[in-house]
Formats: C-alpha cells, sequence, structure tokens
C-alpha cells in the first residue's frame, strides 16, 4: 500500500490498531479491535469518530455569495441563492442526461461555498467546476483533514471544548475553537445520528482527534462501520446506489431539489439533463431506489439480482447496497425496481447462490434518523 | 486434531470427524451473522464448497476437508451465527463429517505446525 495517498491522521490509525485498506486511492481505516458491529453499536449508542479526510473540500467563491451560487445552480438542481448565511445543504452535481455525477454537501460560508464531495470524484468534480464556473475562482482546500463525530452523545462532547456546538441546528455551518484551533464544523454526517464533521488544519488534526478519542464516550470507527450505519440510515452511497446512469428521481432524491428549480419555480431548470430532471420530479421515473429486508437471514449484497417471480426469468433489477444492519438486528439492503414493484409490502426475490428467496420493499430509513431540527 | 490451510480444525470422534474453523479464521472474519450449512446426508467431496459463512463484512466458503457424507449439522449456529465467534473451538462447529478414505486426514496440519503457519 505504500503508493496510496494517507490522511493526516494515518499514524495515529495504525497506533489504534486499525486494520488498513486501499479507498478511493486512500490507505483508510476498515475497522478498529473492536470490530465493525461494535463499532456500529458504539456510534448509535455515544460517539463515534471517523477520519474523513479522504473526501475533497473545495471553495468555490465568486465577487459575492449570490453570484457563486447563480452560476453553481448551473451545475446543481438544488437552491444554492436561497442557502441562509452558516447553512448547509445536500445536492448533486448532475450531467446531460440527467444522471447523478456525485453527490455532494454545499454551505455558505458568508463569501464562498464550501463544497465537500466524495473521495473517489474529487479530481473529476473540480475539473468540472473549473470548466464551467469561469467567473469564480475554484479552490481544493489541501492542507485540512476532515473528522466526524457521530452518535448522541457528540454533542455532549463537543460542548465540553467549545459550548456553541450544543447551538447549532441540523445543517447549521460554523467555526468553532477547539483548544484554540480555528475549525470549520457543520452539524451534520453520513449515519442518521446527530453529529458533526469538523474540518481542522492538517497539522493539528491528529492532536484534535486524541483530545476527542479521550473522552469515554468515543470510540474511533472505520470504514466498514461507515458503511452499514449509511446503509440503515437509507443514505445513498455514490458509485453504488447512485452514479452517471441513475437520476435524482429512480434514486428518491426528490426532496433535494426545491420548488424553486422545479418547473415554474422562479428559477425553473438551468442545470445539466433539467428536461429529464423536471419531467421525472412531475411524472416519476421507470425505476425507483427502495429499501429491502430479505425474509430470511442470509444477507443479500451489491449486484444480486432481483426478479419479481420465484420463476421469472427476466430480473427487473439489482441490489445496489446490502448486508448485515447491526441496529436492526437483520439483513438489509437498499436496490433498484420497476416503479410497478416499489409499493411498500411487495414481495420480489433475489438471486443468492442458485437460489431464488424472498424480500420485503420497505420503507426507508431502517433506522429512525435522529437529526437535531 | 488436525488443521487445514484454509484455517480448518478436525477432530476425529469416533468414525466420523468434527469440522470447525479455528479462533485465527473468526478473527479474520470478524462478526459472523449468517451461516449455511450442508444437508444432514449428503455425500461430499474434498474441496466442495458445503458452508457460507456471511460476516457483516464479506461472504465466505468452508470446504469439505474431506470426501464422505455429512452425518450431522450444528442447528445452534443457524439460530446464533455468533456462537462460530464466541466458541470457534468446540460449541461453534460446523458439521460431522463420516469419511470414506479417512487416510486424507494424514495430509494435515498438527497444533504446533498450524501455530506455526499463522505465526
Amino acid at each position: 500500500m505504500s503508493d496510496l495517498l494517507r490522511t493526516p491522521l494515518h499514524d495515529l490509525h495504525i497506533s489504534l490498531g486499525a486494520k488498513m485498506v486501499e479507498f478511493a486511492g486512500y490507505s483508510m481505516p476498515v475497522q478498529y479491535p473492536m470490530g465493525v458491529m461494535q463499532e456500529h453499536t458504539h456510534t448509535r449508542e455515544k460517539a463515534g469518530l471517523f477520519d474523513v479526510s479522504h473526501m475533497g473540500q473545495v471553495i468555490i467563491k465568486g465577487p459575492d455569495f449570490q453570484s457563486a451560487a447563480q452560476a453553481l445552480e448551473t451545475l446543481i438542481p438544488v437552491d444554492i441563492m436561497g442557502l441562509a448565511l452558516n447553512r448547509q445543504r445536500y445536492g448533486f452535481l448532475t450531467n446531460d442526461a440527467g444522471g447523478i455525477m456525485d453527490d455532494l454537501m454545499l454551505a455558505n460560508r458568508g463569501d464562498h461555498i464550501l463544497v465537500v464531495v466524495n473521495a473517489a470524484c474529487k479530481s473529476d468534480d473540480i475539473a468540472h467546476l473549473k470548466a464551467n464556473l469561469s467567473d469564480c475562482a475554484v479552490s481544493e482546500v489541501t492542507d485540512r483533514a476532515l473528522l466526524a463525530i457521530q452518535g448522541p452523545a457528540s454533542a455532549a462532547v463537543l460542548a465540553a471544548l467549545d459550548p456553541a456546538a450544543a447551538e447549532m441546528r441540523f445543517m447549521d455551518v460554523a467555526v468553532l475553537s477547539f483548544d484554540g484551533v480555528a475549525c470549520w464544523v457543520s452539524r451534520s454526517g453520513y449515519t442518521g445520528e446527530d453529529g458533526y464533521e469538523i474540518s481542522v488544519p492538517a497539522h493539528q488534526a491528529t492532536a484534535l482527534a486524541e483530545r476527542l478519542l479521550a473522552h469515554p464516550d468515543v470510540a474511533p470507527i472505520g470504514l466498514g462501520a461507515r458503511d452499514s450505519l449509511r446503509l440503515e440510515a437509507g443514505l445513498c452511497l455514490y458509485g453504488h446506489d447512485i452514479d452517471t446512469l441513475t437520476t435524482p428521481t429512480q434514486a428518491a432524491l426528490n426532496w433535494a431539489i426545491q420548488n424553486v428549480r422545479r418547473r415554474d419555480g422562479a428559477r425553473e431548470g438551468g442545470f445539466p439533463g433539467a428536461p429529464v430532471i423536471l419531467d421525472e420530479l412531475q411524472d416519476g421515473a421507470e425505476r425507483k431506489r427502495v429499501g429491502l429486508r430479505p425474509d430470511g437471514r442470509a444477507p443479500m449484497r451489491e449486484g444480486v439480482t432481483l426478479f419479481s417471480g420465484i420463476d421469472d426469468a427476466a430480473p427487473i433489477g439489482q441490489i445496489t447496497s446490502g448486508g448485515f444492519g447491526p441496529t436492526v438486528g437483520r439483513p438489509i439492503a437498499m436496490g433498484y425496481v420497476p416503479v410497478a414493484h416499489a409499493q411498500n409490502g411487495t414481495i420480489i426475490y433475489g438471486e443468492l447462490r442458485g437460489k431464488r428467496l424472498p424480500l420485503t420493499v420497505v420503507a426507508l430509513p431502517f433506522t429512525p434518523h435522529s437529526f437535531k431540527r | 486434531m488436525k488443521f487445514t490451510e484454509e484455517h480448518e480444525w478436525l477432530r476425529p470422534e469416533g468414525d466420523v470427524v468434527v469440522v470447525g474453523i479455528t479462533a485465527h479464521a473468526t478473527t479474520q472474519l470478524g462478526d459472523i451473522v449468517f451461516v449455511e450449512l450442508p444437508e444432514v446426508g449428503a455425500i461430499v467431496a474434498k474441496d466442495d464448497e458445503v458452508v457460507v459463512i456471511e460476516s457483516v463484512k464479506a461472504a465466505s466458503d468452508i470446504m469439505a476437508p474431506l470426501d464422505g457424507e455429512i452425518v450431522e449439522v450444528n442447528t445452534a449456529l443457524a439460530e446464533n451465527p455468533a456462537l462460530a465467534n464466541e466458541a470457534s473451538g468446540d460449541a461453534g462447529w460446523f458439521f460431522k463429517i463420516r469419511p470414506s478414505n479417512p487416510s486424507q486426514m494424514d495430509a494435515y496440519m498438527d497444533e504446533a505446525a498450524y501455530n506455526a503457519m499463522i505465526a
């Protein structure tokens, strides 16, 4: 793994006994000695600390926030101009076919927009932003690490360092001072739990992580539990549940496109793939991402082919994420099915090791979100 | 007691052999959440895939270490897959096989050789 990129926390992961794996070109911790199941449960019950420094932090700066937001709305079908100061919003870059190029978080930080993108997509995203936002400066933040602390104890843990952390609501962003270090903090995350993401200067990242881990409620959490947590939360993993061949409506992400960008909205369309996306928002798509609950105990993972009947020859779709949900205590999955099979309660079949086994279409998320709205 | 390179342990019990996986293997696999066992009465050949183990992370197979007939499976594992982690050496056994060619046992490692392999 010598040619892999390392985050500023690499040595800390090793010292904590992490098992390191390749992920998006980085050497990343997949689990610590506690193990995936316990890491998952610890995050749901107390607080988990995640290294997400491999993700891209990008600053988009125009003459002012409104002009940068207006420019970015030509690439992203969400309401960016209406994003209030110190607020964050989920969004995605689309292509001309209405497919999703990447999903991301956008924050109004006064004189600029801070965008957090997926590690595997970041170089393409930055090239795409630079090529299309000629009046804005697009720059990757390369001197900061990104930590996430997730779980019900997160607020108390951070508030002990800066009381202002407790005052933030879900999707607020703020600059907080942890031991005198100015950190860019958002109250958000990708586990379904209350929590925060913290952008910290790279050379101070290990000290902050150690400070947080010194709290008895905080444990380090790897990619394994990160994946089962976000799956239970019904959240899309880019490159698996969403990609350039899935549209927002197919992915059940209509909620992320505000009315102002939809048909008859004040700033209707004007983003790549708008004709497809606007039609689907109005009329629906032919297939949809749904929650799936295998009836038996065998997990059904990504790639399992779905059928409407036990003997039907033609597949109807595929599982895009699946595994065991430690909190729900059973196997869970997400996948795409035609809308005719997308109603909750519908029974379909997945082919596992040559056998057709039943799954029930269920509502997402599998574990209720506990965001502090 | 014998050990395979695939981290199975084989414990002769009369004319049958009890098969499980080692603590080293279960540590590598992580939390086991599902075990699919063979059918009692199945006639298997050495290296046939006879058990599927699903951990939180991934699925993996266990192969038959010997030619023979599956004479019993550990139904407690189907109910409580975590038993494979917690009691890998005894109560977490997978199946019992009646070997048709017991001399196949001779090819496997003893405990000292196995411990040297995983060291």
